[in-house]
């Protein structure tokens, strides 16, 4: 037992505590009373019973009569929710029909702490329907079973990316979207710790079968071996990648009925050409990460230490998969955003998300950051392979004197 | 023009001096032993010849070739032969040697293939997996894979190193004959009748300077030694 053995353990802890602290704490959240506005149109005695539990529960910050102004207003005050009451509220409900609330969610990211204040104010909501159901009840007024059981109906629609998406609440959208998100997180961590391990292993199996110096001594260029075992393993990837794809493609035609959402106004799903960005992002970050892989593997000893080397390359997909299920991009601390951006495997886990809201920008921008990322992990492979590190374990003495006379 | 030209070669590992400043000069067809006690510089300096390591200071020319500025065009007429080398344990011999020979010419590899399995010598064990060859078989195929090229230097480090006495025989009989055949040798060892018989002429290595050099004759000769081993035991003190 070394301090190696430790150290994975002690930073996969620092790393989750750390995540955790930045994306903030569940209680704050369900504590925190939402930020809502409302109209209340009707101004009969169920409508003040909802108006009031909503004035005890929420932060109101808006309540007059103009639905674009209180629309704004929860909008900039950063709310969650804007409320109108129709006129014939209670007259519905007294006629046996439930009274009509229009819902205006606005939704801050699809994470699973994204969703938790509307949560929260779908339970508030719950509560005002408890409140009618109790005073028809207790005023033994003639009102059908059905309409005490729910006196309500909520007409709903939510603002997300600025898209207008009718009739879903925050909670269904979440719900779709991490559908068709969960499984490029999973899918991308297996294929490059699958890939990447090949890629470390083939050079740790080149230095522990003694072939290593045998290659290097034959006519071709370093960057040639470099590149040719990184597309071995490119490839092996790619298939894996392929074959994830079309299942996808299926599970997607196959499970949900796109039809169904036309009354949405907004299309949840991919499209193909969504569908060819998302494998590209897939190809590049899968070729960023067999060339990381490739630098990795120069530092092992043999095939246990390889083994070993794998683990840095496992954080880098795991700590993304994690974040992007909690959390949206969007919805991120500045710190956390550079983070994410900065690991080159979070951008095929952000890609469908940013696709179905047409954020093209952040998924080209995430290709070609991979690209170049694997360039310059290529170069520092080439580089290596030319000096005396791959045998000694040290680089060029010439680099080292260079550096103690400079720093 | 000489084959090899060694002139003040200085190769440090970080702090510790490797080899010290060694000049020497191997011409075409000869067979030249570079001998020493364990760490004395042998290995690093068929190591830096062999284009695996950078060289500190100094310089090296084979066939004309700077090592620093022309380390392709030099790995294409060299071979080298590591001590412990090994091959694809998951290639048979024959795939091993189809696989070496395809890094050259393409027309040359089923001639290259053909003369490895011949210095190989391993019969039909040459179609089994690398994996099943006892350590000897595996040495003749390695030495096969070194000489199948036919290389204008073959640098061969510890040949014989941990094989029987037939198995050694042969390949001293096969590295001889290569010889003969125009390839340059530059090889070490630490068996002192192996050097006697081989070379042509042999340079004493001891922490990193080369401390004697000349024909094993004239070295036995000038040392009044009965053998090389009684003239290394005699310059190494």
């Amino acid at each position: 037992m070394t301090p190696a053995t430790f150290l994975p353990i002690i930073i996969i802890a620092l790393v989750f505590a750390s995540i955790g602290n930045s994306i903030g704490g569940i209680d704050e959240q369900i504590e925190e009373p939402p930020i809502i506005g409302y109209i209340d149109y009707d101004n009969s005695n169920l409508s003040k019973i909802a108006t009031t539990i909503l004035d005890l529960t929420s932060e109101v910050v808006y309540n007059s009569n103009d639905e674009q102004e209180g629309l704004d207003a929860v909008k900039e005050k950063d709310g969650i929710a804007f409320i109108i009451i129709q006129e014939n509220f209670s007259e519905n409900i007294y006629n046996g029909l439930p009274g009509e609330m229009e819902i205006y969610w606005i939704m801050k990211g699809a994470g699973i702490l994204d969703s938790i204040s509307s949560t929260v104010f779908g339970e508030i909501i719950n509560e005002i329907d408890k409140n009618i159901s109790r005073e028809l009840i207790q005023n033994d007024l003639e009102v059908n079973a059905t309409t005490v059981l729910a006196p309500t109906f909520r007409n709903e629609t939510t603002y997300f990316k600025g898209v207008e998406i009718k009739g879903l609440p925050p909670e269904d959208i979440s719900g779709i979207l991490s559908q068709q998100s969960t499984l490029i997180p999973i899918v991308m961590m297996m294929i490059i710790i699958l890939s990447g391990s090949m890629v470390i292993s083939s050079m740790a199996l080149e230095k522990e079968n003694k072939t290593l110096e045998t290659l290097l001594t034959l006519p071709v260029k370093r960057t040639y071996i470099v590149a040719g075992k990184i597309i071995a393993s490119a490839v092996i990837g790619l298939i894996l990648a392929v074959i994830y794809m079309l299942g996808m493609s299926y599970m997607m035609t196959g499970f949900y009925n796109m039809e169904d959402m036309s009354s949405t106004g907004f299309s949840l799903y991919l499209s193909a050409s969504d569908f060819f960005l998302i494998g590209l992002s897939v190809f590049v970050a899968l070729l960023a990460a067999l060339s990381l892989c490739m630098v990795l593997g120069t530092l092992a000893k043999n095939y246990k230490s390889a083994q070993a080397l794998t683990f840095p390359v496992t954080m880098l997909t795991l700590i993304p998969m994690f974040i992007t299920m909690f959390k949206d991009f969007d919805t991120l601390p500045l710190a956390l955003k550079g983070v994410l951006f900065g690991i080159p495997f979070s951008h095929p886990m952000m890609a469908p998300r940013a696709l179905i809201f047409d954020d093209y920008m952040i998924v080209i921008a995430g290709i070609i950051y991979m690209f170049i990322f694997a360039l310059i992990m290529i170069a520092i492979s080439v580089w290596i392979f030319k000096t005396d590190r791959l045998l000694t374990g040290s680089t060029n003495v010439k680099l080292k004197k260079f550096f103690k006379k400079r720093f | 023009m000489a084959t090899i030209e060694v002139k003040n070669l200085v190769k440090n590992y970080g702090e510790v001096e490797a080899v010290r400043g060694i000049n020497f000069t191997v011409n075409k067809g000869e067979i030249f032993g570079l001998i020493g006690p364990n760490g004395a510089g042998k290995t690093t300096t068929l190591r830096v010849l062999s284009t695996l390591l950078t060289i500190t200071s100094g310089s090296v020319k084979i066939m004309g070739f700077d090592l620093e500025k022309d380390p392709i065009e030099i790995r294409k007429i060299i071979s080298y032969l590591p001590e412990d080398a090994g091959a694809y344990k998951n290639l048979t011999g024959k795939g091993y040697l189809e696989f070496i020979a395809n890094f050259f010419d393409p027309k040359t590899v089923k001639r290259m293939v053909e003369k490895g399995i011949e210095i190989a010598d391993l019969e039909e064990r040459i179609n089994d997996k690398v994996d099943t060859y006892s350590k000897g078989m595996k040495r003749r195929l390695l030495v096969g894979r070194a000489l199948m090229i036919d290389p204008k230097l073959a640098i061969l480090d510890e040949p014989t190193s941990g094989l029987d006495v037939n198995n050694a025989q042969e390949i001293r009989k096969i590295i001889k004959n290569t010889a003969k055949e125009g390839t340059t040798m530059l090889l070490s060892s630490h068996n002192m009748l192996e050097v006697e018989y081989l070379c042509d002429r042999i340079a004493l290595i001891d922490d990193g300077i080369i401390v004697e050099e000349g024909k094993p004759q004239e070295l036995m000769t000038k040392y009044k030694a009965s053998n090389i081993e009684e003239v290394f035991t005699g310059v190494v003190k």
